[in-house]
This record gives structure tokens, sequence and C-alpha cells, in this order.
């Protein structure tokens, strides 16, 4: 009964509130009449934006387009399974060899380099940055991971050149002056800041509830940061991984001034490596005329690389999918 | 099928285990002046209070009083907030939890607690049951999944998920998401269990087999729980605390609370004068 009391004391403040009605809704019904114009507009928008959605789609299509028709010429002077299996590229000159595989590896091993340094570094420091450090230092250390971010490759490149590659001749003399290694290590530096930001943001947004439930239950914060929060957070971490891998793929600059240009087919970190876009560059840069073969091959590449990160991305979109956890 | 959890801490030397003098029961919790801080906020002034074993314990009080706070202190979950300072003593089986040589660790292994949300892990069923066991060091496949069983059981809700652990935990209705995670609270074995409106967000039928659960667990465990829902203190509760302002205005058998009430401010509340 007492509770009835208390049911009553609302219902009296309901009454009074009734009475102070200010007609909100006759105002709303007059402004509605008086904005037609907004009803057009509101049709006309959806429109406008799909015509400029569709300018992106007709390029992206428009560029592969022309990489296929280019590539088929080129298969047509090399043939598909020389390119694919041969060791040597020999672009220039009179007996030329197309062979990929010499750009296939110098890709593949600058880009694992680069990854072998980013994601370790990158998770670590997004780690630190989502669960360890206090409000202040999150706050300072952010906008310098940007900064890193925000230079120019050509640095990073002239960085790795004249910096990174004497450093590690003092503990590696048989580094060559142009080598895969050094520019591999910068690249991964540069990525740092890409994977650390994204996989924070990832691990920032786990509700704190997820955080709460695993400390109620006696896990201490490593446990709770391991076993939960990554966990929750892992689709985004992977995302940033993958972001972080077409990024060391495309990137140009950095190995094409490190690493020098010697098509060399070989495993070995310590000598100089050409990558795909490096050859792009070389190639671009000389004199390779319309209609040559040479010229083709250039598209051949750029095909070839963009099927190497089309792989990566759907690899990467499967993978994230397969380990969502959603909440 | 003795679920195996080492208990750490420190509950054992029962002969020691201070007795309420009024009832001859023995108390978990034993508050002493606890004075606690956020910045400047004094949020909770002078708490006395002990908490029975085997018992419900009701914490009510209008919004802000201090009810969450001071659960939350009882597993030091609200020294996450920064900015907290607590004076005063709270001793959980006879040794003072904020001493600073306490493990906070230990104590959670042995306190668990229910949120108002319930929140689960984006991870499957059974993983949300193993996760507490498996931070404690078990890895046995088979004893795992006994405990998952009885924790499930215990909870009333292994009929309705035995069919789907490899789930989702994410995809159970709300009520069934809160009865897990008293099943996960449960796989511990803890002492205590501590819970903060765990029926706030739930749906009356949800609600009302949640209550049937905590008195079922009481024989079990010793349970306090924080709840804006009069009838449901009325209903489940042994013992009644009212806070205000964080303040304990009255602390007293939930029969005595609610039929006669000692202080006016309790009566006010009750009744829905305020809050
Ligand atoms: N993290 C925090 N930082 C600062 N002040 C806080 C924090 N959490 C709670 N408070 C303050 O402490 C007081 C008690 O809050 P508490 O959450 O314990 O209330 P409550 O009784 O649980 O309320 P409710 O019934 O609404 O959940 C309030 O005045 C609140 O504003
Ligand atoms: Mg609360």
């Amino acid at each position: 009964m007492r509770v009835l009391k208390g049911v009553l004391h609302l219902a009296k403040s309901a009454v009074e509130y009734d009475k102070k009605k200010l007609n909100v809704r006759e105002i709303i019904q007059q402004k509605k009449k008086t904005c037609s114009v907004n009803n057009y507009t509101e049709k006309l928008i959806p429109k406008i934006l799909f015509g400029i959605a569709a300018i992106s789609v007709f390029t992206t299509i428009g560029i592969v387009l022309t990489l296929i028709t280019e590539t088929i010429a080129f298969f047509k002077d090399v043939p598909f399974i020389d390119f694919f299996t041969g060791t040597q590229l020999k672009p220039l000159g009179e007996n030329a060899v197309f062979g990929v595989l010499p750009l296939l590896t110098g890709t593949i091993i600058s880009t694992s380099i680069a990854m072998l340094v980013a994601i370790p570094v990158g998770l670590m420091t997004a780690i630190f940055l989502s669960e360890y450090a206090s409000e202040k230092t999150r706050k300072a250390l952010k906008p310098l991971l940007e900064i890193l971010a925000g230079i120019p490759t050509i640095v990073y490149g002239f960085f790795a050149f004249t910096f990174v590659t004497p450093l590690l001749r003092s503990f590696i003399p048989a580094l060559e002056p142009t080598n895969i290694l050094s520019p591999g290590i910068v690249m991964g530096i540069m990525i740092i800041p890409m994977v650390a930001s994204l996989s924070e943001d990832a691990m920032s947004s786990v509700p704190n509830a997820m955080r709460e439930g695993a400390h109620a239950l006696g896990a201490t914060k490593l446990e709770v940061t391991w076993k939960v929060v990554v966990p929750a957070a892992i689709s985004g971490i992977i995302a940033s991984f993958v972001l972080g891998i077409s990024r060391a793929i495309g990137e140009t600059m950095i190995v094409t001034i490190a690493s020098g240009s010697s098509k060399n087919f070989t495993l070995d970190v310590t000598q100089s490596m050409q990558t795909m876009t490096a050859y792009i560059v070389e190639v671009t840069g000389g004199e390779a005329a319309a209609g040559t073969t040479l010229y083709y091959s250039l598209y051949a590449v750029a095909m070839t690389l963009f099927v190497f990160t089309l792989i990566m991305n759907l690899l990467a979109q499967y993978i994230s999918r397969k380990f969502r956890e959603e909440y | 099928m003795p679920v195996v959890i080492e208990k750490t801490n420190p509950n054992v030397n029962k002969e020691s285990i201070i007795q309420n003098p009024a009832e001859n029961k023995k108390v978990v919790y034993n508050t002493k002046d606890l004075n606690l801080w956020y910045g400047e906020g004094h949020a909770l002034k002078n708490i006395n209070l002990a908490i029975n074993e085997n018992e419900i314990t009701a914490i009510i009080g209008p919004s802000g009083c201090g009810k969450s706070t001071y659960i939350k202190t009882l597993n030091r979950m609200v020294e996450l907030v920064p900015s907290v300072k607590i004076s005063g003593e709270i001793l959980y089986r006879e040794r003072n939890i904020l001493d600073k040589s306490f493990k906070v660790e230990d104590l959670r292994t042995n306190v668990g607690m229910v949120f108002q949300k319930p929140n689960p892990f984006p991870k499957s069923i059974y993983e949300n049951v193993a996760y507490g066991p498996k931070i404690h060091g078990i890895r046995d496949k088979k004893i795992l999944d006994e405990i998952v069983e009885k924790s499930l059981r215990g909870a009333a809700i292994w009929d309705e998920v035995k069919d789907r652990l490899n789930q989702n935990a994410y995809g159970l209705s709300g009520g069934q998401q809160q009865r897990l995670c008293i099943a996960r609270c449960l796989a511990i074995e803890p002492d205590v269990i501590l819970m903060d409106e765990p029926t706030s967000a739930l749906d009356p039928i949800s609600t009302l087999k949640i209550e049937e659960l905590v008195q079922e667990l009481k024989e079990a465990f010793s349970i306090t729980i924080v709840t804006h829902n009069m009838q449901q203190a009325a209903r489940i509760s042994d013992k009644t605390a009212f806070f205000l302002n964080g303040e304990v205005i009255e602390f007293a058998n939930t029969d005595k609370i609610f039929s006669t009430p000692s202080d006016k401010r309790t009566e006010d509340y009750i009744t829905g004068r305020f809050g």
C-alpha cells in the first residue's frame, strides 16, 4: 500500500506537466507545410551522391581494364609460364629475359621484414596506449605517432640509405651498401604508427564492461588484456596488420633508394634486391618506348602487384571474419 | 565431482572468524568507518556494516547515494577509477582488504560480481563460463566440462543452452545473458557474490527467475545485492541497508525495515516520497 502511495505521487506530477503543454505538435505541422523544398532536395541528394560514388568506381574499372589489355599484349611476347617461373630478369639489351620471380621475392622479403618490425612494436604500442597509459601519456603520445606517420617516404628512404645502412654495417660487415634489410626495417618503422593507431582504436572501443567482467573474476591486468581485450578487438587488429602489409607491398621510394636496382633472385637479405614497385619506377624513368616488350612488362608487373594486394585484402577479410568476436 | 579451485586466500582459520553477537552468524564482511572520495566528492561517509554468511543483504537507496560505490569497494573494483581515495577498514574473513598487502586478484577470486548490464565476453557460452577457471590454471578439458555444466545448472540456464554451448554468448536474450554471467561467476566457486542491480535491465519473467535463483544460491554463498526495486528487496533479502547521500541511514532485518522502519527518512523512501 505504501508503494501505491508512491504511484499516486507520480501520477500527480504527470497532470501538472499536461497543463504546461506548448502545442509543439502544431508547430511541427506548420513547419512541415512551409518546407516543401526540403522534400525535393531530399530526393535529389541520393542521386548526386550516387553520381559521385560512381566516378571512383568507373575510374577503378578503367584502370583495371587498361592493365588487363596491356598485360595481354605482354603475354603475346613473353609466355605466361616463363614470366612467372623465370628467375632471371634482364629487361634491357639484346637478349632480354622477363622472369618476375626476382621482383616477387624482393617484394615478399621487404614486406616480411617490415611486418616483423611493425607488428610486434605496433601492437605493443597499442596495448600500452589503450590499456596501461594514463590519459595524459596517451594524449602526449598519440600526436607523436601521427607525426611519424606524416613524414614523407622519400625522407624515410634517405634515412635508410644514409643512416640505417651504415649503422647496420657496423654489426653486419657483409651487408652491401644497397640491401633489402635496411629499407625493410625502415618501412617497418614507417608502418608502426598505422598499426599502433588502428589497433589502439580497436582496443579502446572494447566496452569497459568486458574488462570489468574479467577483473571481477580475479584476472590480472595482463590476463584481461590478452584474453579479453585483444580477442575482442582482433578483427580491427588484423585489419591494421593487413593495411600495414598492403602499405609495405605498395611502398616504392624507400626500397628504390636504399635497395638499389639489382634484380637478384635470392633470399639473402644483405644483398640488393628490387621490388615490383621499384622496377616500375626504374623502367618508367628510363626510355621505354610504347609498344616494346619492356613497355608492356610494366603493365604485367603492375598487374601482378595488383593481384597480389587484392589477394592480401581478400585473405584479410576472410581472416577477420573468421576471428570476429561479436559484441 | 568436486570442482577444485585453489583458494589461495585466507579464509580458513575458522575458529577466529568473528561472530555476529546478535545472531550467532558468521560475519563475512565487516566494514568499519569506511570513507571514500572520488577526487573531492565524498561518496561514502563513515559506513559501518556487517554482512553475514549465507544471507542475502540488500542495499537500497536513491540514485547517486553510493550503493554501487560501496559494493564495488567490497571487491576493490572501485580502484579502477584513478581518482579514488579510501579510508577505514573492510574486514573480509577477518583480513583488511584495503591493506596494500592484500592481493586484489585473490580477493576477486573469492568474491564474484554480477553487473547491472549483462557483460558476457564476446566468446562462446562455454568459453564464458570456462574463462575464470582457465585463468586460475585449470586446463583439464574434463574438469572444465564439469565446471561449465555445474555452473550453468547452478544458474538455471543449462537446459536452455546445453545444445548451443559453442555459440556466441551475444546470441542469448538479455535475461539469459545475465544468468550466464551468474554462471560465469559461480564457475570459480566464490565465497561471496556481489550483485549490482542484476535485474534492472531485464523483463519481469527473467527477473523472477533470477530472484528465485538468488534465493537458492544463498544456501551456498553469501550474497549482497543492490536494487532499486523495493519489492525485490522485501521479497528476497534477509537484511536491508538503506543508503542516503553516502551514509547508511538504517541497517536491519528486512522485515523490520519494511514494516517498522525506525528512521523517518527510511520510511519516506520506501513509501516513495522521494528517490
Ligand atoms: N567514476 C566516478 N567519478 C566521480 N564520481 C563518481 C564516479 N562514480 C560515481 N561517482 C559519484 O559518486 C556518487 C555515488 O555514485 P554511485 O554510482 O555509487 O551511486 P548509486 O547509488 O549506485 O546510484 P544508481 O542507483 O544511480 O546506480 C554519485 O554522486 C556519483 O556521481
Ligand atoms: Mg549504481
